[in-house]
């Protein structure tokens, strides 16, 4: 058990690295432009409501804090990874996933939730964008989701390998990178809409 | 609304209802594909197809198809162009001309998505597939199976902008679809999902391309060859895919948020609701202006390699050709307003974007000042390439200055919207992107296939296109001033444009005869195959790497990856009668083939099928496909194949013992 995998970079895995970061940071293009369109449009209620008296905080906040409890838990599967612990890789990675999935089934109760009271996107401008802005990160979440559960399938099948590793430091990368996209969604939507910015 | 209905969703028998010119259009289509796929058959070649091309990983291969492809789009929107050509000279007062409006709006539209999308851009993709790894000295890009894929969502875009001419219609929105006029309310027909979802896939295979080959680029380059020894084609390249990577997700944005609008009935865009139609014109160029940087960024790469070899003179002031591409690449996306001057954003803004738009022009004419000095007192070989290198010296310098006084707001106010604008870019766009793939693919030509096209033949099609460019675009600059506005399928007889027209018109059917020349001079190169052979390898007194190599160059390009030590590093070993040093061979890997890119693309195409047409079955079907592809592929172990000494070629074989 105490044996350390050998976690040197091949030349390979390098290129997937640097890859990876190029995608996320288009991603963060991505949401920069989702970002922006909500900017311009967030004032845009069209006679309907605002933000300001849409959105719960203690909601939201139990929703980030959710989110960022499943970043730090998806760390601790990297340290797991490390000392060669794949019960443990799992069992953090069963946690995260379970924050993971808790977070995108409140996500989806708020959306039904706005819906229902009749405040879907088809209202204004600015619940178009909420709606977009927020599922495109929820999307992201389901994604990350189904991943994990690959990865679970590989670690279970062949062991925590150099492949595994590899995949797993990846998954690490999108998750954490959803949590920052997600705070900005916390200061931004929920925050400054809170208070009426 | 209607979201999704039924199992055909809104596809009915009317989406296959057309007028007499869409029908000629699709049985030209529909008859040539038969014509293919029965020659394919009769000459039992499905086999060779399907392993050697396409499931193939190799990037000259992938690069070849994509500029098949390209050829066809760009014959396609051709003669988009000249039945635009044709409708305009004869359409005065009394005579409806040929094509109804809306038809009208249709071809425009179809013709500059085409070209840009899938003629230009395919041109592009497939000059880099073969030109990089090959300059850099690399076997292979960095992810292979990636490129693929790319190639393939190119290939599905592409099909499914075709299919509008067949089932349902194509958008009538303009090249860009702004809304409102996009919005559902006045597009309420297929057309412009057409025109996103084409996009959206194309799109998102560029996108890809663009990862690739920045991590191939600062990954795979050969051993010693640090960035600033990098061949000027490489530095565009590397250019072209950083604006790419940060230019591309803003249009996957745009198009996703316009079809949302049009299919959940969403307030981004629309007039009503709390939309902002203008905050669509603002997206859009954010991404389209980078765009035509990162059409122009590999065509000024290839100029620079052909003027250097050409002259056989080193490329004068290479730092200086770095810094102009990466201010391009910088001030590309600060003048995008530039499209937009007459929409409503104050003199203050304007005359900001006018100035960045006036500064940009900057580091372009650096460019061009470097060319001219590479050429000074060289030793110049007037081929083909040359010769369109020196047409778009000359036509692009027009189409520059004309942009330069576009980018003075008031001038602006007067030419905007107008044909003045149509001569500007498509100065940009044939001289400098078309004729700059066109050299590169003359250029390269030998290294893929191993043996030069016929230079006269090359030649006549180069003045042919340059003459006719003149003769199909210089009236539209007067047509302009004289108020002739784009996109104008009728005119009446008192303004006195029939004339320029007719000559536009002219200019076209010259431009006809340099496509025809083009086409000849492959059939002919073929067909004097062993004449034209290039034995060497090395059919220009190249300086770059590639020309190092036998040609056609094998699948793996180098056996021995080469060591660099000077920027023109072949140039300089035939200096000092190189002699191979000792080096032992060492067996490697490269990728074996692969038929997932193929179901991917397809598996794309059902997606975007179904989005179009609203049908939810084929949609889910796509998606959870496209899931379980991806899946297999990353549990697939066994990806690659070892190349031995066996496997090399037979000259290969000879230079290593030769060494040894
Ligand atoms: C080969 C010679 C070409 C000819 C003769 C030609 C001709 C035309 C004509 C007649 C129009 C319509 C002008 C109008 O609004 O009335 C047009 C529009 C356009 N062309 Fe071309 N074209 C050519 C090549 C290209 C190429 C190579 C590209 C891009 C790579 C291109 C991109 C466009 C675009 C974007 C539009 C605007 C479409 C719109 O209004 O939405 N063209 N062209
Ligand atoms: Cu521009």
């Amino acid at each position: 058990m105490a044996e350390n995998i050998d976690l040197v970079e091949t030349a390979e895995s390098t290129k997937t690295y640097l890859g990876f970061w190029i995608y996320i940071m288009t991603d963060c293009i991505l949401f920069a432009s989702l970002f922006a369109v909500y900017a311009v449009l967030h004032n845009n209620t069209n006679g309907g409501h605002s933000g300001q008296t849409l959105f719960s905080m203690p909601y939201a906040l139990a929703e980030t804090l959710i989110l960022l409890t499943s970043s730090f838990t998806s760390g601790l599967t990297i340290l797991a990874a490390r000392r060669n612990n794949s019960k443990k890789v799992m069992l953090w990675m069963a946690i995260t996933f379970f924050l993971g999935g808790l977070f995108l089934f409140l996500e989806v109760k708020e959306f039904n939730h706005l819906i229902q009271t009749g405040n879907s996107w088809r209202v204004s401008g600015f619940l178009s964008s909420y709606f977009t802005l927020v599922g495109t990160h929820g999307l992201h979440i389901s994604i990350g989701l189904i991943w994990m559960a690959i990865l679970v399938f590989f670690i279970f099948r062949n062991g925590l390998s150099k492949k595994t590793i590899k995949g797993l430091t990846l998954f690490n990368l999108f998750w954490h990178f959803l949590d920052v996209i997600w705070i900005f969604i916390f200061s931004v939507v929920y925050l400054m809409g809170h208070v009426g910015l | 609304m209607i979201y999704f209905a039924g199992i055909l969703g809104l596809l009915n028998v009317s989406a296959f209802k057309h007028d007499i010119i869409q029908n000629v259009g699709v049985a030209v289509m529909g008859l040539s594909a038969i014509f293919a796929i029965l020659i394919i058959t009769y000459m039992k070649k499905w086999k060779w197809l399907f392993t050697e091309w396409l499931t193939s990983l190799d990037p000259k291969k992938i690069g070849l198809m994509y500029i098949f492809v390209a050829v066809l789009m760009l014959l396609k929107a051709g003669t988009d162009a000249g039945m635009m050509r044709l409708q305009q000279s004869i359409s005065v007062g009394n005579n409806q001309g040929f094509l109804s409006s809306s038809h009208y709006q249709q071809i425009f539209s179809a013709h500059g998505t085409t070209m840009i999308f899938f003629a230009a851009m395919g041109l592009m993709f497939g000059l880099i597939n073969i030109g990089v790894p090959l300059l850099i000295g690399a076997r292979d890009v960095a992810f292979p199976f990636l490129n693929s894929v790319s190639f393939w969502l190119f290939v599905a875009g592409m099909i499914l902008l075709n299919t509008s001419l067949a089932v349902g219609e194509f958008s009538g929105a303009g090249w860009l679809a702004y809304p409102p006029l996009s919005e559902l309310q006045f597009s309420p027909s297929v057309g412009v999902d057409y025109w996103i979802w084409s996009l959206q896939i194309a799109g998102i295979g560029s996108l890809l391309s663009g990862i690739n080959f920045i991590v191939t680029i600062l990954k795979n380059r050969a051993k010693g060859m640090n960035l600033m020894k990098m061949p000027m084609f490489v530095w565009s390249v590397f250019g072209s895919m950083t604006l790419v990577v940060l230019a591309f997700p803003i249009l996957t944005v745009t198009i996703t948020l316009l079809y949302l609008d049009r299919f959940l009935g969403m307030h981004f865009f629309t007039a009503g609701g709390g939309g902002n139609p203008m905050m669509y014109v603002n997206l859009i160029w954010a991404w389209g202006h980078p765009e035509v940087y990162i059409l122009i960024l590999p065509a000024f790469g290839i100029f620079s390699e052909i003027v250097a070899t050409f002259s056989k003179k080193r490329l004068f002031g290479y730092t200086s050709m770095v810094w102009a591409i990466w201010a391009i690449v910088l001030l590309s996306f600060t003048v995008w307003l530039h499209h937009f001057f007459t929409m409503g954003s104050g003199s203050d803004v304007n005359g900001f974007f006018g100035i960045m738009t006036m500064v940009i022009a900057i580091p372009t004419g650096v460019k061009i000042f470097n060319w001219i000095f590479t050429m000074y007192r060289g030793r110049i070989n007037f081929s083909s390439p040359m010769i369109y290198f020196m047409g778009f010296i000359l036509l692009f310098s027009i189409g520059g200055v004309a942009g330069v006084l576009l980018a003075v707001p008031p001038v602006d106010f007067q030419l905007n919207n107008s044909l003045f604008l149509v001569a500007h870019f498509h100065s940009m766009i044939v001289s400098g992107v078309l004729f700059g793939y066109f050299a590169g693919i003359t250029y390269w030509f030998p290294k893929i296939f191993g043996f030069t096209l016929k230079d006269i033949i090359g030649k006549y099609a180069a003045y042919f296109w340059i003459i006719g460019f003149i003769f199909a675009f210089v009236p539209l600059y007067i047509l302009g001033i004289m108020g002739a506005t784009r996109r104008m399928n009728h005119y009446s007889n008192d303004l006195g444009f029939q004339p320029l027209f007719i000559v536009a018109g002219l200019g076209v059917g010259i431009i006809g005869l340099g496509l025809f020349m083009q086409v000849l001079q492959i059939f002919v190169s073929i067909i004097k195959r062993k004449q034209l052979q290039d034995k060497t390898g090395d059919p220009w007194n190249g300086r770059t790497l590639e020309w190092s190599i036998k040609s056609p160059a094998p699948e793996y390009n180098y056996a021995i990856l080469p060591e660099v030590k000077y920027r023109d590093q072949f140039w300089e070993d035939k200096q000092i009668r190189y002699k191979m040093t000792k080096k032992q061979f060492k067996n490697f890997n490269v990728p074996k083939n692969s038929y997932l890119g193929l179901v991917i693309a397809f598996l794309a195409f059902c997606v975007g099928f179904a989005a179009i047409w609203h049908i939810l079955l084929l949609f889910i079907f796509g998606i959870v496909g496209i899931l379980i592809a991806i899946i297999y592929r990353s549990l697939d172990e066994n990806t690659l194949k070892m190349i031995t000494f066996d496997d090399l070629t037979q000259e290969d074989k000879l230079r290593l013992k030769g060494s040894n």
